[in-house]
């Protein structure tokens, strides 16, 4: 049986971290409201660049030399994973999640005899993936000290990818990330970045298809410029969307961490108040037949 | 005068939204205008001033740097890697973005990508000496 001191010492230490995980979910909910405005925001950009893109594809000269950014290598022997997660803990499952279809990826690659090659965005993704595939991870990106995620930031990632690409390191280059559905909904995604999949559908950027575009300088060089830009431009969708799941699934794992925190002191303090009613009782029956003995 | 349909995107929010009576572009083969009508184009930009005129005597400068413009008849989309309104520039964004070019050119040995930057580097200056900084 606990001393009322232990019982005593136990709520308050409940009650400091109900304080703090109610912090952190007013925190997450600030900072979710910011990283959903720069997700959204962000959005015409990507897709009026896979419209023009569109476009070029779908008009390019047949016969043309196609960027093999586009069309790719030709193989699919090494793949390479870019696994983007989270920088902190304390989000639920958000880290996890995406961990664990980049490791269901990973392996089933591996059965299929394919060399794989992951490069972690995020130190929790990595801290995950080490144990199994140690000898895999090529690198480690880290956007720790980065308060406000930029282009600038996908600029970089992107530019060690093209590196890496054009020294022949890879063949497909697969993205993995957490769509932002809603607060409670972020769903883990793989996209295959390199070679770019581009939907041609005319139709989706209407009356501009047909028009006959003249270009300036030639339509190869325009695609040859434009590709690199669409891989910033998917990978800091993909950061920015990862950026407001995260949020969004810490605020979820608060919330219920705050409720729980709220159900246990509920407990404790019935178990406290039972013990002390326990121990008064006692020393009445004490006194009481103390007093009778005489 | 007639009008057309101008949006200036940027990476993380939209710039400009409206209809303008011409605008003229810093088009990596060289400064080009647009007025309503215009031939189907697709062309590059280089770092530059882009110069909107919303009606006569009244207009917005925006410094860009690197995108493309999607141009036709009825509408023109700008879509900038950088764009800053001329209000919001400083000579320091400027300087530092000249000192940030400058670190590239040293690091960097591939030529065609010094030219590059060299060629940015000149435009930033001439953006800079345009501002009357």
């Amino acid at each position: 049986m606990p001393s009322l001191k232990d019982l005593r010492n136990r709520i308050t230490s409940v009650k400091a971290t109900q304080k703090i995980t109610k912090a952190m979910q007013m925190v997450a909910a600030a900072k979710l409201r910011r990283a959903q405005n720069a997700a959204e925001s962000a959005r015409p950009y990507a897709e009026r660049m896979a419209q023009v893109l569109g476009n070029l594809a779908a008009n390019l000269t047949p016969g043309a030399e196609t960027p093999r950014l586009l069309s790719g290598t030709g193989q699919d022997r090494t793949h390479l994973l870019l696994v983007c997660t989270a920088e902190r803990g304390l989000c639920g499952a958000f880290n996890s999640s995406i961990a664990r279809l980049a490791r269901d990826h990973a392996r089933r690659l591996m059965a299929e005899g394919k060399t794989v090659k992951i490069i972690c965005v995020g130190k929790k993704g990595y801290d995950v993936l080490r144990r199994e595939f140690r000898d895999q991870i090529i690198e480690l990106i880290e956007l720790r000290g980065v308060r406000q995620l930029g282009f600038e930031n996908a600029e970089g990632i992107a530019r060690n990818l093209l590196g890496r690409f054009d020294a022949g390191e890879f063949d497909i280059a697969t993205l993995f990330y957490s769509r932002f559905r809603s607060v409670i909904a972020q769903i883990p995604t793989a996209q295959q970045i390199i070679p770019a999949e581009i939907a041609t559908t005319a139709a989706a950027s209407g009356a501009s298809a047909d028009a006959v575009y003249e270009y300036e300088p030639g339509e190869g060089e325009i695609l040859a410029a434009l590709l690199p830009k669409n891989l910033t431009v998917q990978i800091l969708r993909a950061l920015l969307e990862n950026a407001a799941s995260e949020q969004g699934a810490r605020m979820g794992a608060m919330d219920s961490a705050t409720r729980n925190a709220g159900e246990m002191i509920k407990k404790q303090t019935l178990i406290y108040n039972r013990t002390r009613q326990a121990m008064i009782t006692k020393e009445l029956i004490e006194i009481i037949s103390g007093a009778e003995a005489l | 005068m007639a009008t057309f349909q101008f949006d200036l995107v940027g990476p993380e929010r939209i710039l400009y939204s409206g209809a303008v009576d011409a605008v003229q572009l810093p088009g990596s083969e060289g400064e080009m205008t647009v007025l309503p009508g215009h031939a189907p184009v697709l062309t590059t930009l280089k770092t530059g001033m882009l110069v909107i005129t919303e009606s006569p005597q009244h207009g917005k400068r925006v410094l860009v740097r690197g995108g493309f413009a999607e141009i036709n008849a009825t509408s023109l989309t700008v879509i900038a890697e950088r764009a800053t309104p001329v209000e919001e520039l400083t000579p320091e964004i400027i300087d530092a973005d000249i000192a940030a070019a400058e670190l590239q050119y040293d690091a960097t040995d591939d030529y065609d990508r010094k030219r590059d930057i060299e060629g940015q580097i000149a435009q930033l200056r001439e953006a800079k000496v345009a501002l009357s900084f």
